[in-house]
């Protein structure tokens, strides 16, 4: 007994790194199957109708696509974990070198999103809470349901036409270059990461309210309350902290989707990241990097909410001081 | 002496689903500085609801409709926000129930202690810390300097109650309301805690408001005492007077549950011994031992009560003879065959012979199903009853119960507390079991209501020869109708035999400590008790 108390936070975080490695790996088969499944031969489609026998066999040997599937899957795998993600169909060039940059820009806008709308939803979740079915309230409660029932391509055209059409203050693409500097980038990125904030805000924003407003019924807050302190304070040092774990659980979901669903928004502001790319890769069947990309994302997801697991343990304060 | 609080024809509203209907009609009440007044009555009588008004605060649902609360010399009616906030938690504090759910879990008692005096300007944080070591120490809580800078679930129950009274005293209020503060506890650990309130309201002359169910515990505090039902008064005299010469019915009534009792138990030593535990042996983590050589008889016909303070093995034990608990060490013998000590293997007909009542009959009873499908269900699963059987079988069971034939079309939530704990008994009873175990049955209802169960227990018992084990905290009901008494502490049992033995001393020493810890009517029971402890301990 005295074993788990002193370690119940490890064992609970060792368990949930166990898990999440689980689940990547049960990914990474899903998606490998799910190429296999694909019809047709990859070394004839890509090759096309009039390539001879000949030069079909030599792509394929070149594929190690002649191999069983089994030992092509473990020897994918072995090779990911070790760095090496494999090399292009379409150009040639090896993955890795073709994702990192890829991966750091959408790393880049979704930081940048993120930093806008995490700290925004939540002080706007907790002002809806403080003064809940005021006026105040229930337009902060329409706004954000109807920003969440626009679909995002639609809110990325509506800024485009206001912010670089009408008044022309920021580039309506946001094609960032390695040569461009730190403030250009930015000012690059402000409608993609506008258009994602006010996607991700309304969700964060509406799970902060509601689970504040779960905790004002507990007795400890009628106490807060019969101890004459001030609303603000009742809400922010009362409420708040009790109402973390679901708050950290939803604003992860909501930066895994800025890394993993950014497709649209990146296709529309012709944004140099991994969800263009993957969609350039699909249309080329550029099966290795779909295949990679797939599981960079699946590792994102999965690394987010591990965090957001870890953390809401970790915020439980019966957890982090045991007896 | 001046009247510090003086509340006049207050009307409290409670809303229900389209109208407000009145839960507190037309009370007045006044307090004096230094005096202590108890607000007894049953649930939903509107005491809590009174004792909150005080502060001009209603819970969530509620209003206070009319009447008029002047506190030193300011009407609280109608006050603004900001006035309420300078006298709420400063002037009049509040002390609640469960201490468990009203300390903040994510703060230090210390800071929970200091937030009060800093909010309201009396004191910086420094000072209220050291103040907060001495109401600590007057509290007589261990280790005053360090214990404010743990946690709230880090300290145990009685001392989470003594560290909410002095989070109440913070400020050095002028009243403070006490709403049940002992309720939830031992009554090894309610001693403690209503001796604490004692002395410091007498140290600090502080007025107190104190609301219970219990005419005992009020009788040890209070100076004045109002009788409450139904948001009326029913009886407002000097403590001492009401005890000794209630003049209206019902005070009498709540008077007379304590002396409560089975008169002439026949000798049932004779009976077959339906369920022998031999040397039982249970821990939930496989290294410490919850229970440790449990050896128990019950007998046909039997009341076998086990009595021992929370976390002592008792409802342990239950899980262990319904296979919920697999014993490590020992057997459970039933009608002489051994039970398998996990759930799944035992036959449909052991599991028939062993019911259970449960503490809370709110979660123990299918919210969605109605009465006939609650007590249908054992009827249609052990005895295979068809419909017009079972229709029968109800109706009577129904009957048993003491309750009206009509009630088998309703739900759950249309009936009272007692009312509902009834249906559980019926749904034990259906399945016509030799044994039935009662968890604390009987802790979760009002004293009259429990009085009501009790007796129809006995009864059943007298006529179907069904045997109880009758787990409890509750001295009272061990009294009034058990054979035999079987005491625990710590996982062992530490004293067992027939009623009139273990209840005639010579006792064990913690026997002892549990029978003496039972509030009396007598006013002067707590002091008289405190002294001679004192008296015993430094002898």
């Amino acid at each position: 007994m005295d074993f788990l108390k002193q370690n119940s936070i490890f064992a609970l975080v060792a368990q949930r790194l166990s898990f999440g490695l689980l689940t990547l790996f049960i990914i990474s088969l899903l998606i490998f199957i799910g190429v296999e499944a694909l019809p047709g031969d990859f070394a004839e489609a890509i090759l096309g109708q009039s390539a001879t026998a000949e030069t079909v066999e030599a792509f394929r040997q070149e594929l190690n696509l002649d191999q069983p599937p089994v030992q092509r899957y473990f020897s994918w795998l072995g090779g990911f974990v070790q760095g090496d993600l494999g090399t292009s169909l379409a150009n040639g060039r090896p993955i890795a070198d073709l994702l990192g940059w890829r991966f750091k820009n959408t790393i880049f806008l979704a930081s940048i999103a993120a930093l806008i709308a995490v700290p925004l939803a939540v002080i706007m979740g907790i002002a809806a809470a403080l003064y809940r079915n005021t006026f105040f309230d229930k337009v902060l409660s329409m706004t954000s349901l109807s920003m969440i029932s626009f679909p995002e391509f639609f809110m990325a055209y509506i800024l485009i036409a206001l912010f670089s059409v009408k008044l022309a203050w920021f580039p309506s693409i946001a094609n960032i270059n390695e040569q461009m500097s730190f403030a250009a980038k930015l000012n690059a990125v402000v409608l993609p990461a506008l258009t994602l904030t006010l996607v991700v805000m309304a969700h964060m924003m509406r799970q902060t309210r509601a689970a504040i407003i779960n905790i004002l019924s507990s007795p400890f807050i009628e106490m807060a309350n019969l101890k004459g302190l001030n609303r603000l304070r009742v809400v922010v040092l009362h409420a708040f902290p009790n109402a973390l774990s679901p708050v950290i659980n939803v604003i992860a979901l909501n930066l895994a989707y800025l890394v993993v669903g950014v497709v649209i928004v990146e296709v529309v502001f012709v944004y140099p990241g991994l969800g263009q790319l993957l969609v350039d890769s699909v249309s080329k069947r550029d099966i290795p990097v779909v295949q990679a990309s797939g599981l960079i994302f699946a590792a994102t997801y999965i690394l987010l909410n591990l965090i957001a697991d870890i953390l809401s343990i970790i915020s439980n304060p019966r957890l982090r001081n045991p007896r | 002496m001046k009247k510090l609080l003086e509340i006049k024809n207050i009307v409290i509203e409670g809303q229900t689903s389209d109208q407000w209907v009145p839960i507190v009609k037309g009370i007045d009440l006044t307090l004096k500085k230094g005096e202590v007044l108890g607000l007894i009555g049953e649930s939903g009588a509107g005491k809590s609801t009174l004792g909150l008004a005080s502060m001009a605060y209603t819970r969530p649902g509620c209003r206070i409709a009319s009447g008029s609360i002047v506190f030193d010399g300011q009407e609280l009616f109608d006050g603004s926000a900001s006035l309420l906030r300078s006298i709420r938690g400063a002037r009049i504090a509040y002390v609640a129930q469960s201490a468990a759910a009203s300390f903040n879990p994510a703060h230090r008692l210390i800071n929970q202690f200091a937030e009060g005096p800093v909010q309201h300007n009396l004191m910086n944080f420094s000072s209220a810390e050291e103040k907060a070591v001495t109401i600590y120490d007057q509290l007589l809580l261990p280790d005053p300097e360090h214990i404010g800078y743990r946690f709230p679930h880090q300290v145990s129950g009685g001392q989470l109650q003594r560290a909410m009274v002095a989070m109440a005293m913070s400020c050095q209020p002028d009243i403070i309301v006490f709403d049940e503060p002992t309720t939830a506890l031992d009554v090894t650990t309610q001693i403690e805690v209503l001796a604490a309130i004692k002395d410091i309201t007498r140290k600090y002359n502080t007025a107190a408001i104190y609301i219970t169910h219990d005419l005992a515990v009020v009788a040890q505090l209070a100076d004045r005492i109002m009788v409450l039902r139904d948001g009326q008064l029913v009886e407002e005299n000097d403590a001492r007077e009401i005890l000794a010469a209630p003049k209206e019915e019902y005070t009498r009534e709540l008077l007379s549950v304590r002396s409560f009792s089975t008169k002439g138990n026949k000798d049932k030593s004779g009976n077959k011994v339906i369920l022998d535990i031999k040397d039982v042996t249970a821990s939930y983590t496989g290294t410490e031992e919850v229970l440790s050589d449990i050896n128990l008889q019950i007998r046909k016909g039997q009341t076998v009560a086990l009595v021992g303070e929370s976390g002592s093995g008792k409802s342990t034990l239950a899980r262990v003879i319904t296979g919920l608990l697999p014993q490590s060490k020992g057997s459970v013998l039933f009608k002489n065959k051994p039970l398998a000590p996990k759930l799944k293997p035992r036959s449909r007909e052991e599991l028939q012979r062993l019911q259970m009542i449960y503490q809370m009959p709110d979660t123990a009873l299918n919210p969605r199903h109605t009465i006939r499908t609650i007590i249908g269900r054992p009827l249609q699963f052990y005895l295979k009853m068809n419909g017009r059987q079972r229709e029968q079988r109800i109706l009577e069971l129904l009957e048993q119960i003491e309750l009206p034939a009509d009630y088998i079309d309703r739900y759950p939530a249309e009936l009272s507390g007692g009312e509902k704990q009834r249906i559980c008994i019926a749904r034990a009873l259906a399945a016509e079991p030799d044994l039935i175990i009662c968890d604390e049955v009987t802790s979760a209802l009002d004293q009259l209501v429990a009085e009501g169960i009790l007796k129809l227990l006995l009864n059943l018992q007298q006529k179907l020869q069904v045997s109880y084990l009758f787990i409890t905290h509750d001295l009272t009901t061990v009294k009034a109708i058990a054979d035999e008494i079987v005491v625990m502490l710590n996982g062992r049992i530490i004293e067992q035999g027939p009623k009139k033995e273990i209840l005639k001393p010579p006792h064990h020493e913690y026997t002892d400590l549990l029978l003496s810890s039972v509030p009396k009517m007598d006013p002067d029971w707590l002091d008289g008790l405190l002294e001679k402890r004192i008296l015993a301990a430094a002898a």
